[in-house]
C-alpha cells in the first residue's frame, strides 16, 4: 500500500464512523456535531484525489455553512426531544429503502462500468483555473439549472417566510 | 535526504511561526488595553514590570492556575473542546500567510509562507468559516441562557457577514487572477490593491470587523445584555482560549488585509518583514481605535448593514470589476 491509500482508508474509516454515528445519536446537536466531522475527513479525500478546490468548497459549504444553518435551528430546540414511536419508524422506512436501493444500484453501476475504479490512488492536481474551465464550459448546463432551482427556493423561502398581509385572499397551498 | 530536509524546515517555519503569533496575540491584549486606557484618560496595566509590559505573563499565569469549571447540565464533552475550536481554526490560517520575501539559504530558496496553496484564499475562508462552531457549540453546551443567546447571536452575525467577506474578495482574485496569497501579493508589485479596489477594501474590513465579533459588532457578548455571552459559562484556560482565539483572530485579519490590499509584505528601504508587521500593526490599531470610538450596533441595525448594504454593494464591486477587466483586456 502505498502511503495515499493508507491515507485515503484511515479518512475513509473516519467518514463512515461520524456518519454512522451521526444516524443513530439521540442528541441532535452531538448528531451535527459528527455529520461535520464527516464532512471534514471527507474533504482531505478530494485532496488526495487531486482536487484541492472542491476540497476546500467541501468546507465552506458543507461544513462551513450548511451545517452551521443546521446547528442554528437545533440549537433553538428543547433539550430532550423524545424519539419517535416505532410505528411513526415503521411506516416512514420503506420510501427511505426504495430510494437507497436505487441509489445504491446506481453507485454500483458507476463503479463497476469505470476503467479508474481498478487503478489504484495516485499523487493528482487540478488547478482551480483548469477545474473552472471543464466545468463552465462541458457543464454549464447543469450549472445554470442547479443555480436557477436555487433561485426558485429562495423565491420560495422569501414567499413563505413574508409577514402575512393585514388582508389575505387565499392562503395558498405552497407549503 | 530532499523530503526529510522539507520536513524538518517545515516544523521549524510552524514553531518559529506559532511562538511569534501566540506572543504577538499575548501583547496585542496588552497594547490594547494600554491604548483603550489612553482613550479613556486612565494609566492602564502598570504594576507588572517597567510599564507593566509583563502584564500578560501575569494573565496567562493566572488563566493556567486557575480552577477548571463544568457547569452542572451542561454537555460536558462538547463544553470542554470549543474552545479549541475557537483557538485552533485562528491559528491555522495563518498557515498560508506570506510575511516575506523568500531566504536563499544555502543555494535553496526558502519561502516565507508556511504553505503555499493554490487555493489558499478558500483555505482562509474555510477556516474562518470552521470558528463559528467554537461559539456556537460553545454557548449551547454551557447550559446557560445568556451562553445560548449569545451563542445564536454569533452565528446569525458571523454567517451573515462571511457572505459579505466572501464577496468582497472576489474583485483582488479577479484583479491578481489567482486563489494564491504568494501570486496575490506578486499581484501588487506596482501598486497596492487598496488603490484600485477601495470599496473591497472597506468591505473587507467592516465585514471582517463583524466576524470578530468586536466592538461596534460584539452583539453575541454584549456585556449589558448578556453578561459575556457565549462564553459567560468558562473559566480559566478555556475561558483563555477563547480570549486567546480573539487575538490571534485580529493578528491574521490585520495580516489578510495586509496581503490583499497594502501589498503585503513588499515597501521600500525597510526589510520585507519589517514591512510586513508594520502593516500588520497598523491595522490592528486602527480596529482598537474603533473599539474606543464606536457604540454597540443594534441587532436589526447589524442585520440591515450586512444584507441590504454590504452584500448588494459587494456584488455591484464584481459586476464593475469585471466588465473593467474586459473593456480593459480587449
Amino acid at each position: 500500500m502505498t502511503l495515499y491509500q493508507v491515507v485515503f482508508y484511515l479518512l475513509a474509516g473516519v467518514v463512515l464512523a461520524a456518519t454512522v454515528l451521526a444516524i443513530t445519536r439521540r442528541v441532535v446537536v452531538h448528531a451535527v456535531v459528527y455529520l461535520v466531522i464527516s464532512f471534514l475527513a471527507l474533504a482531505p479525500m478530494f485532496y488526495l484525489l487531486g482536487a484541492p478546490l472542491l476540497a476546500l468548497l467541501e468546507v465552506i459549504l458543507y461544513a462551513g455553512a450548511i451545517m452551521v444553518l443546521f446547528l442554528f435551528i437545533v440549537m433553538m430546540l428543547p433539550r430532550e426531544t423524545r424519539a419517535p414511536g416505532l410505528g411513526v419508524l415503521a411506516r416512514q422506512c420503506w420510501p427511505a429503502v426504495l430510494l437507497t436501493g436505487i441509489s445504491l444500484t446506481a453507485m454500483a453501476v458507476v463503479l463497476l462500468s469505470l476503467p479508474l475504479a481498478q487503478t489504484p490512488v495516485t499523487a493528482a492536481l487540478a488547478s482551480p483555473r483548469h477545474f473552472g474551465r471543464v466545468l463552465f464550459e462541458k457543464y454549464w448546463l447543469g450549472v445554470e439549472v442547479a443555480s436557477f432551482l436555487l433561485f426558485v427556493a429562495l423565491v420560495g423561502a422569501y414567499y413563505l417566510g413574508k409577514s402575512p398581509e393585514p388582508v389575505a385572499e387565499e392562503p395558498g397551498e405552497s407549503s | 535526504m530532499g523530503w526529510l530536509a522539507g520536513i524538518i524546515l517545515l516544523l521549524i517555519k510552524l514553531g518559529v511561526v506559532l511562538v511569534v503569533l501566540l506572543t504577538a496575540a499575548a501583547y496585542l491584549v496588552y497594547v490594547e488595553r494600554k491604548l483603550l486606557s489612553r482613550l479613556q484618560i486612565r494609566l492602564g496595566p502598570n504594576r507588572a514590570g517597567p510599564f507593566g509590559l509583563l502584564q500578560p505573563l501575569a494573565d496567562a499565569l493566572k488563566l493556567l492556575t486557575k480552577e477548571d469549571l463544568v457547569p452542572e447540565g451542561a454537555d460536558r464533552f462538547i463544553f470542554l473542546y470549543a474552545p479549541g475550536v475557537v483557538a485552533a481554526s485562528a491559528l491555522l490560517i495563518f498557515a498560508v500567510i506570506p510575511f516575506g520575501r523568500g531566504w536563499m539559504f544555502m543555494g535553496h530558496e526558502i519561502p516565507m509562507v508556511v504553505s503555499d496553496l493554490n487555493v489558499g484564499l478558500l483555505y482562509v475562508f474555510a477556516f474562518s468559516s470552521l470558528g463559528v462552531y467554537g461559539v456556537a457549540l460553545g454557548g449551547w453546551a454551557s447550559n446557560s441562557k445568556y451562553s445560548l443567546m449569545g451563542g445564536i447571536r454569533g452565528v446569525a452575525q458571523m454567517i451573515s457577514y462571511e457572505l459579505s467577506l466572501g464577496l468582497s474578495l472576489v474583485p483582488v482574485v479577479m484583479l491578481a487572477r489567482s486563489f494564491s496569497l504568494v501570486d496575490i501579493v506578486a499581484a501588487q508589485a506596482h501598486y497596492p490593491f487598496i488603490v484600485l479596489q477601495p470599496v473591497a477594501f472597506i468591505l473587507f474590513f467592516i465585514s471582517a470587523g463583524a466576524e470578530i465579533k468586536r466592538i461596534p459588532f460584539d452583539i453575541p457578548e454584549a456585556e449589558n445584555e448578556l453578561v459575556a455571552g457565549f462564553h459567560t459559562e468558562y473559566s480559566g484556560m478555556r475561558f483563555g482560549l477563547f480570549f486567546l482565539g480573539e487575538y490571534v483572530t485580529m493578528v491574521v485579519l490585520g495580516s489578510l488585509v495586509a496581503v490583499f490590499f497594502l501589498g503585503g509584505w513588499r515597501g521600500p528601504l525597510l526589510p520585507p518583514l519589517v514591512w510586513f508587521s508594520i502593516k500588520v500593526l497598523a491595522v490592528v490599531l486602527v480596529l482598537i481605535w474603533i473599539r474606543g470610538t464606536l457604540p454597540r450596533l443594534r441587532y436589526d441595525q447589524l442585520m440591515h448593514l450586512g444584507w441590504k448594504v454590504l452584500i448588494p454593494l459587494g456584488l455591484i464591486n464584481i459586476v464593475v470589476t469585471g466588465g473593467v477587466l474586459l473593456w480593459w483586456g480587449s
